[in-house]
């Protein structure tokens, strides 16, 4: 092989050039690997990602309003509202013959309960409207209009219908940040209307409550585990995990049986005359009530991060540090905490996304100061129907963990966190 | 030997619930001792009649019309009848999730030959929805806990003075908002002219906010028997039916304030989009299950009124209590002395606007 020194190229057996060969070989290992994981990739991307962007995206689509009058907002186009007059003769024929059209489809009332998000009465107006379109003669449409419901007359009303003619929107957004666009510029909503900034606030506020909580209770309890015996350690083990074998409706409606004014904790208060009867605590149905209920729900995914990394650290750390005169606290303090840290942060981190997306738990105990962002979004979800505005509360919500979690990484770094 | 024959029984079994699924109805509702009293009235004679057809009941009318919207949309409908509120069957229906219904041709005439419009009469509130019984939203108390004067007026609700102690109400603007301003003042027949205005929700949310620091919020109709049974309450707002069992069968302490209680309708839709054989067999379903003697026979399980007129003369006997169920029911003249009706219409309107400021005005 003294000539492989020389530019020519290596070549293997069959006469193809080394590298080449190489590589062919190292591409099917990694189609192999590749066909490996692909169902899983597969069915995350099926399962997770397109259903998530998909709902994502509606919080500024809105191709209703277009796709249901597209003759009256092209003849919207050239309406200015801020002259203080209604719409031409033209636009409300071009509303007949839209909702000519919709009514066959039963279109229009669907488009009345999406704008009725935007002003209030919209959705009996499309349905009443609905109702004469039929009846309703050629020519002069806009007296019939008017006839069939006077809300056509109410410029406020063409406004929204002009102002979400575009198919998509930011309204949703705006919506989500207590902010609307009147016509003359975006501003905040009235203050007694004001509610989704203020909700994001408290659940930032109570999620990291509760995180430090958990990291109170947990600490220690995960020290206990990782010193003693592994018999002992296994039993006690069994007691953190027993928790993830009861129903979490079960676990939340106990509290209530403990913490509520009539409860056991109060009861035995009065019982030992620590409280009177008329000063019964009220632990339950406020903030108090939410803290103490998630943080014994979440407190497992404190414990079971510190532990395993506690099980890593060596003792003849914290034994070379008393050896050189360290005393309990500071060999704990300078030695075993810190190489602890990579299982708080796995912990804090969490506790804290998991919390932050909570909705059962605050629903049952939260009473009206113990509820979460998430309320709002299952809110619109389940009841209101208004996907577009849960949609654009989901985004602010993902968005804000993000920028937490980047903060986290630029903070204590993001591969100083272990699970074991 | 014994693994593959354990795999081919399995595959066996599997093959066959797929079969029989073509011969499975779905039928959603809320669950409890509700569903019990629809699978007494209506499930069980409509398979004695139909052998070949097997219920299934699935308990989630609480999210019908998020999961209809999602099954309509993904152009899967796995249900075939599902059980909702009134409102709820308007917003299925303005959203064409819902199929319409033809009274005449759909549903079962009364025995006199009374048309099935005539019968049902204007609980007919929308062209999707069957209305199947009408319940109330009532108050509540504690009889122990009211002194020698139990309230017989809604504003004891507001009346911390007289009636101390914890109330529960629910979680939205909706009854609320119409019994704060029934107590400040306003004339019935003008609440909703009132909250129709700015002014009028401030007014109503001022009222409510006497009583605020001592109101319990609850989402689910079984907290306020729960909270009464404790004692944590001393009244609270809950379905007319949940405190019928509270008093009749668990003998608690309480009694019910009937003062403008607020009826509400609560009855089938057919989800829109299910195919031809299964649309018919819905349909035939619907006939059989709402008429006249059927909505009766529910009234024997539960203490809702049905929703027929000529049903009414036929309702008996609590089926395990024995005891008469007519006096229970909402629609009883003696507790109907003053009602409200849910206004649909209105709540259509309104409700997402009134809604954010009631949520706003509870939080802060």
């Amino acid at each position: 092989m003294s000539d492989a020194g020389s530019n020519a190229p290596v070549l293997t057996n069959d006469g193809v050039p080394l590298k080449v060969s190489l590589q062919r070989a190292l591409r099917r290992e990694k189609l192999r690997a590749f066909l490996l994981i692909a169902p899983l990739l597969i069915f995350i991307l099926i399962t997770f990602v397109l259903p998530i962007a998909d709902m994502l995206f509606r919080s500024v689509e809105n191709g209703i309003v277009a796709d249901t009058i597209p003759q009256t907002i092209k003849s919207l186009s050239d309406w200015d509202p801020s002259t203080g007059e209604l719409p031409g003769e033209p636009t409300y024929a071009a509303l007949h013959a839209d909702l000519s059209v919709a009514v066959k489809s039963k279109t229009h009332t669907r488009l009345g309960s999406r704008l009725n998000y935007e002003i209030s009465g919209a959705s009996s107006l499309f349905r009443k409207t609905g109702r004469r379109i039929k009846k309703m003669d050629e020519g002069n449409y806009k007296e019939q209009f008017l006839k069939a419901d006077k809300k056509w007359g109410d410029i406020a009303y063409w406004r929204v219908i002009r102002q979400f003619g575009a198919r998509y929107t930011a309204g949703y957004f705006l919506n989500a940040v207590d902010a609307e666009n009147t016509g003359d510029g975006v501003q905040f909503r009235p203050e007694d209307e004001q509610i989704y900034l203020f909700l994001f606030g408290r659940t930032m506020f109570l999620s990291v409550s509760i995180t430090v909580s958990c990291l109170l209770l947990g600490y220690p309890i995960a020290f206990l585990l990782a010193n003693i015996k592994v018999r002992t350690s296994n039993l006690l083990m069994i007691l953190v995990l027993l928790p993830f074998w009861t129903s979490l409706l079960v676990r939340t409606s106990a509290w209530k049986v403990l913490l509520q004014q009539q409860g056991v904790i109060n009861d035995f208060l009065v019982w030992t005359g620590l409280i009177s009867d008329a000063g019964r605590l009220v632990m339950i149905n406020n903030q108090t009530g939410t803290i103490i209920a998630m943080t014994h729900i979440l407190l497992p995914f404190m414990i079971l991060p510190l532990f395993s990394v506690m099980k890593t650290i060596s003792p003849s750390y914290v034994r070379a540090a008393k050896s050189m005169g360290a005393n309990d606290w500071t060999a704990f303090w300078r030695i075993y905490f810190p190489q602890s840290i990579p299982g708080i942060g796995a912990g804090a981190i969490l506790v804290f996304i998991l919390s932050i997306g909570f909705y059962i738990t605050p629903e049952l105990v939260g009473g009206t100061s113990g509820i979460f962002i998430s309320n709002r979004i299952a809110y619109h979800i389940s009841s209101s129907l208004n996907w577009g505005l849960a949609a654009a509360l989901g985004v602010m919500l993902l968005a804000m963990v993000m920028v937490l979690f980047y903060v986290y990484d630029k903070i204590v770094g993001i591969d100083n966190v272990k699970l074991g | 030997m014994k693994i593959k024959s354990v795999v081919l029984a399995a595959v066996g079994l599997a093959f066959a619930s797929s079969v029989s699924f073509a011969d499975d109805m779905t039928i959603v509702s809320w669950g409890g001792a509700y569903s019990s009293s629809q699978n007494n009235a209506y499930h069980k004679p409509y398979m004695a009649k139909n052998p070949d057809v097997n219920i299934i009941n699935d308990e989630s009318s609480a999210e019908a019309v998020a999961k209809l919207r999602a099954m309509n949309e993904a152009g899967n409908v796995t249900w075939d009848v599902v059980d909702v509120v009134a409102s709820d069957a308007i917003r299925l229906c303005d959203e064409g999730l819902a199929e319409v219904i033809d009274p005449t041709k759909d549903l079962a005439a009364a025995p006199d030959g009374t048309s099935a419009a005539d019968d049902f009469g204007e609980l007919l509130v929308s062209e999707c929805f069957i209305p199947q019984i009408v319940y109330s939203t009532t108050f509540g108390y504690r009889t122990d806990k009211v002194g020698d004067t139990p309230p017989t007026d809604i504003c004891a609700v507001f009346d911390l003075e007289k009636y101390p102690g914890k109330r529960s109400l629910e979680k939205r603007p909706i009854n609320n908002m119409e019994w704060a301003l029934l107590c400040d003042g306003v004339a019935k027949d003008k609440v909703y002219d009132v909250l129709g205005t700015d002014a009028g929700v401030k007014q109503a949310l001022a009222k409510l906010g006497t009583i605020k620091d001592s109101v319990v919020w609850w989402s689910a109709g079984a907290e306020t028997p729960q909270l009464l049974a404790d004692g944590e309450v001393v009244m609270g707002s809950t379905y007319n039916g949940r405190l019928f069992a509270l008093i009749e069968e668990q003998k608690q302490p309480v009694a019910m304030l009937w003062d403008a209680q607020v009826f509400d309708l609560d009855g089938w839709i057919i989800p829109k989009g299910l195919p031809a054989d299964r649309l018919a067999r819905a349909k035939d379903y619907i006939m059989f299950a709402t008429d006249t003697q059927r909505l009766a026979d529910q009234a024997k399980y539960i203490s809702y009124g049905p929703a027929r007129a000529s049903s009414a003369p036929l309702v008996g006997k609590h089926e395990a209590l024995g005891i008469e169920m007519a006096p229970h029911m909402p629609t009883d003249p003696n507790n109907a002395k003053n009602t409200f009706l849910y206004n649909y219409e209105f709540w259509a309107d309104n409700r997402d606007d009134i809604d954010a400021k009631f949520q706003a005005w509870l939080g802060k």
